[in-house]
């Protein structure tokens, strides 16, 4: 596959949690490809508008197809994609502002019909491209130039708008963790229905949440992010809403339900069900002859 | 003998008075009879003003005509409000156990009584045919026969609605024989030499059908007046393993959804109806700008926002052309009728294959809920034109040069992003100038492949003319032939493909003195586009949520020839 445009003129920051998650994408698809013997174009990456989305065209390696949109819509594209063509691995990258704000209408209605796709969500806290302001998920309190007196909304919970609109697989992972990262995205593109890997990835020039992710034991600061323990039951779903529920990040499979029948089986079922077969244009016709 | 009857059944939404115009309609086109169908109802399911009416002719039909022959009231309301329309000789029949009135012409009939007399209490409407079919010299048979295979639907009560049914059609019948009210009866159906049968098809199920018969794979909507039929009628019809249709959460979800299905390969439609396709906007500029080919059909629908969700307006041209912001020109195909609408929704289908791009199928309520008798479309005629696959020899140069080029499909070779930034040949976003100047011009020269529209035009000679587009074709039709047979010297003009223009059609417009432009919106949208392209075009326009009548369109004709 040909090197991509060398004067391509997008760049991340240095230290931008996105790099991580880009190469653990790159190592997933890869992996995918060779493990299921299939061609890497038979996967498809739909980007949404932010640092995000620029993802989709600073891919390296052996290049999938991409549909760069426009902001918000990544979830409907991906859902005329993979409706079109079922046996496409389809596979979603956003941001906080893209998908929680802006798209946040399109979140349960693909859950709900369990879209047999990949969503990874690239959470920095902030608005990175447009310099900074406020996003669904910056904390409350925080200055920004959009938020004079402090934040005054609450911070969104991601996971918990997740698991109530209907997602089943939901894993919350850190950029800086990139081979845990790589098997949370293969293990969501393998499961038959709608996933999230919902990523920390902290924006080192507007919302560097490093440090207070990592904490600092020695001073005293306890880690934002906290592996989910062991004997957490993510077939539950009460137990995901729980944890879900509780402050600060947890990082590992949140919830992946058991009973999972994706949209497209859900369709084959129906119309093997009804016994309705091709279209035949002539018979409609036939009915409305005088 | 007359050639034409126009029967109007008002009354409130829910009480049959569309049913009822229409099962005038299915009998009459069952006898061998041309007919057209209008209806007008307020946005919601029960009560509010509401008529269906039906033309029956004896000649093939432009409109849906412009006074009533019958008047059929199932209320006081509706009386009051449709006298006016009422011919001299027109009769009235109506429910007189809801109001009373006092009219030479007046057939009061007790429908309800008469219902429970016949055995079911929902037969009013079917009382008030059977006095409208005496009244006119209408077969009752026809009716009859008509009756029995509408409600002969294999349910156990079948049976017995159709006896109460037919009789309540014959106590119609007989209160009208006695009542001696007549009216000019309609000439006898002429037996045309048709090459092809006839059938009785709506608008949208003609749009519908053309999309399929052009091989359409995936359609995805939202429900909105007047649109949703469309919708439905896809969803019960299009099938096949490989067909998808779909109910989105919205029309940007519809938009979007159908750019990943076009970006898959798929030949997609969406319909629509104004605020659909304002919600559609980004989404639109989004396919022009990655190349992805989609239609999407708007049912136009009076006014901004809300405005009349149910009735006909032709307000939507300037958004159909330019629906999103910055350099685009989308292509628009209007059906004038529901026969074109076949053939315009096919062309669409292949357009936008073929420039690779979003296409607006530009129709209206009257268009599409009409029903009308059409010859049944010879479906080998229509072309299936798919768009030039990529075979990856061009690898990774999915916008290259400054045409029409490969298609690369997910799953095959020639992996690129389709891109809604500016972009160059690989699909990379850029900001260089020379790179946005030639893309730029790439979008716009692929439009020069949509050059097979077609347009008729007849007394070219004279130096006015006039020029209607969509649904307003049949009303500027009838206006013109009158004109004509008058004496005055008029040019005729029409075409469906609304942009780009049919090249030749331009020249022609651009040498007249006048070309008047009919349509149903305030600001004069076709008429004002003219203008940017050079012709002396003025607008007569008319903006009541009704189709024009021929009679008020001549008038208006008139006073801009002076």
């Amino acid at each position: 596959m040909a090197k991509r445009n060398p004067s391509y003129d997008f760049k991340w920051c240095p230290g931008c949690g996105d790099f991580g998650v880009k190469r653990a994408i790159e190592m997933a698809l890869t992996a995918r490809a060779s493990e299921k013997q299939e061609r890497i174009e038979n996967s498809v990456i739909v980007a949404g508008i932010g640092c995000s989305g620029n993802l989709v065209h600073l891919q390296e390696g052996p290049q999938p197809f991409g549909i760069h949109g426009i902001h918000g819509r990544t979830l409907p594209i991906a859902y005329g994609t993979k409706s079109a063509n079922p046996d496409l691995n389809v596979l979603v990258v956003s941001g906080d502002g893209d998908f929680l704000s802006i798209g946040g209408e399109h979140i349960a209605p693909q859950a709900r019909r369990n879209l047999d796709i990949t969503v990874v969500v690239m959470d920095n806290g902030i608005y990175g491209l447009t310099k900074g302001q406020a996003s669904p998920t910056t904390d409350l309190d925080e200055v920004t130039p959009t938020t004079k007196y402090g934040k005054l909304d609450d911070r969104m919970n991601p996971l918990m708008v997740y698991l109530g609109g209907g997602a089943r697989f939901v894993v919350s992972e850190l950029s800086t963790r990139i081979r845990p990262l790589q098997q949370a995205i293969q293990d969501a593109m393998e499961y038959p229905g709608f996933s999230i890997v919902h990523v920390q990835s902290p924006c080192t020039t507007y919302n560097d949440t490093y440090a207070a992710l990592k904490g600092d034991e020695e001073n005293g600061i306890k880690p934002l992010a906290q592996p989910i323990p062991e004997t957490h039951d993510a077939s539950d779903y009460f137990q995901a809403l729980a944890l879900a529920a509780q402050p600060g990040i947890p990082v590992g499979v949140l919830y992946k339900a058991d009973d999972t029948v994706p949209a497209h089986d859900r369709l084959t079922e129906a119309k093997q069900t009804a016994g309705i077969g091709n279209t035949d244009i002539e018979k409609l016709f036939d009915g409305m002859v005088i | 003998m007359s050639k034409n009857l126009v029967v109007r059944f008002a009354g409130e939404g829910g009480q049959g008075v569309v049913g009822g115009s229409e099962l005038m309609a299915s009998a009459a086109a069952e006898s061998g009879y041309h007919v057209l169908t209008f209806a007008t109802y307020p946005s919601q399911i029960k009560g509010g003003p509401a008529w269906g009416q039906a033309r029956i002719s004896s000649e093939p039909i432009l409109t849906p005509g412009d006074s009533l022959d019958v008047l059929v009231c199932q209320n006081e309301y509706a009386y009051d409000a449709n006298l006016p329309e009422l011919s001299d000789q027109g009769i009235i029949v109506y429910n007189s156990q809801e109001f009373q009135i006092e009219h030479p012409r007046a057939l009061a009939l007790p429908t309800d009584d008469m219902a429970r007399e016949a055995g079911n209490a929902r037969a009013g409407t079917i009382v008030m045919i059977g006095a409208v079919a005496k009244a006119v010299g209408f077969s009752l048979e026809a009716l009859e026969t008509f009756i029995t295979a509408r409600w002969d639907r294999g349910r156990p009560g079948d049976a017995a609605i159709i006896e109460g049914n037919i009789k309540a059609l014959h106590l119609g019948a007989a209160a009208a024989d006695e009542s001696g009210f007549e009216i000019a009866q309609v000439d006898p159906p002429v037996q045309e030499s048709q090459s092809r049968e006839r059938i009785l098809i709506r608008g949208y199920e003609a749009a519908c059908l053309g999309a399929m018969a052009a091989g359409l794979d995936v359609f995805i909507g939202y429900p909105i007046s007047p649109a949703t039929t469309m919708l439905t009628y896809m969803e019960t019809n299009l099938n096949g393993d490989d067909k998808f249709v779909g109910q989105a959460s919205s029309e940007i979800e519809s938009i979007a959804a159908l750019i990943g299905s076009g970006f898959a390969g798929k030949k997609t439609m969406t319909s629509t109806a104004g605020p659909g396709l304002s919600l559609m906007g980004e989404g639109l500029g989004l396919a022009w700008m990655s190349e992805i080919p989609l239609v999407v059909a708007d049912v136009q629908r009076g006014g901004p926002a809300t405005g009349l969700p149910t009735k006909t307006e032709q307000s939507d041209l300037i958004m159909a052309m330019n629906p999103g912001h910055g350099d685009m020109s989308l292509p628009v195909i209007a059906p004038g009728n529901v026969e074109e609408a076949f053939w315009a929704t096919a062309k669409a289908v292949n357009w936008s294959e073929r420039y690779q791009g979003p296409v607006i199928l530009l129709t209206e309520m009257s268009v599409a809920e009409r029903a009308q008798d059409i010859e049944r479309p010879d479906t080998s005629l229509v072309s299936q034109e798919s768009r030039i696959i990529s075979d990856g020899s061009v690898e990774n140069r999915r916008y290259e040069g400054d045409g029409v080029s490969p298609f690369p499909v997910p799953g095959g070779p020639g992996a690129y992003v389709a891109n809604g930034s500016e972009h160059d040949e690989q699909g990379d976003t850029t900001h260089l100038a020379d790179v946005h100047i030639q893309m730029t011009e790439r979008r716009f020269a692929k439009l020069k492949t949509l050059n097979d529209g077609t347009y008729e035009s007849e007394n070219q000679s004279a130096s006015i003319a006039i020029m209607p587009w969509g649904g307003s074709k049949g009303s500027g039709r009838g206006a013109w032939l009158e004109l004509m047979e008058e004496g005055t010297d008029i040019g005729w003009y029409y075409t469906m493909y609304l942009n780009p223009l049919p090249e030749e059609l331009l020249a022609e417009l651009q040498t007249k003195e006048k070309v008047l432009v009919p349509e149903l919106n305030y600001m004069g949208q076709f008429a004002g586009h003219l203008r940017q392209l050079g012709v002396a075009a003025e607008t007569i326009n008319q903006y009541t949520g009704l189709p024009w009548r021929i009679s008020d369109l001549k008038e208006e004709i008139k006073g801009h020839l002076g």
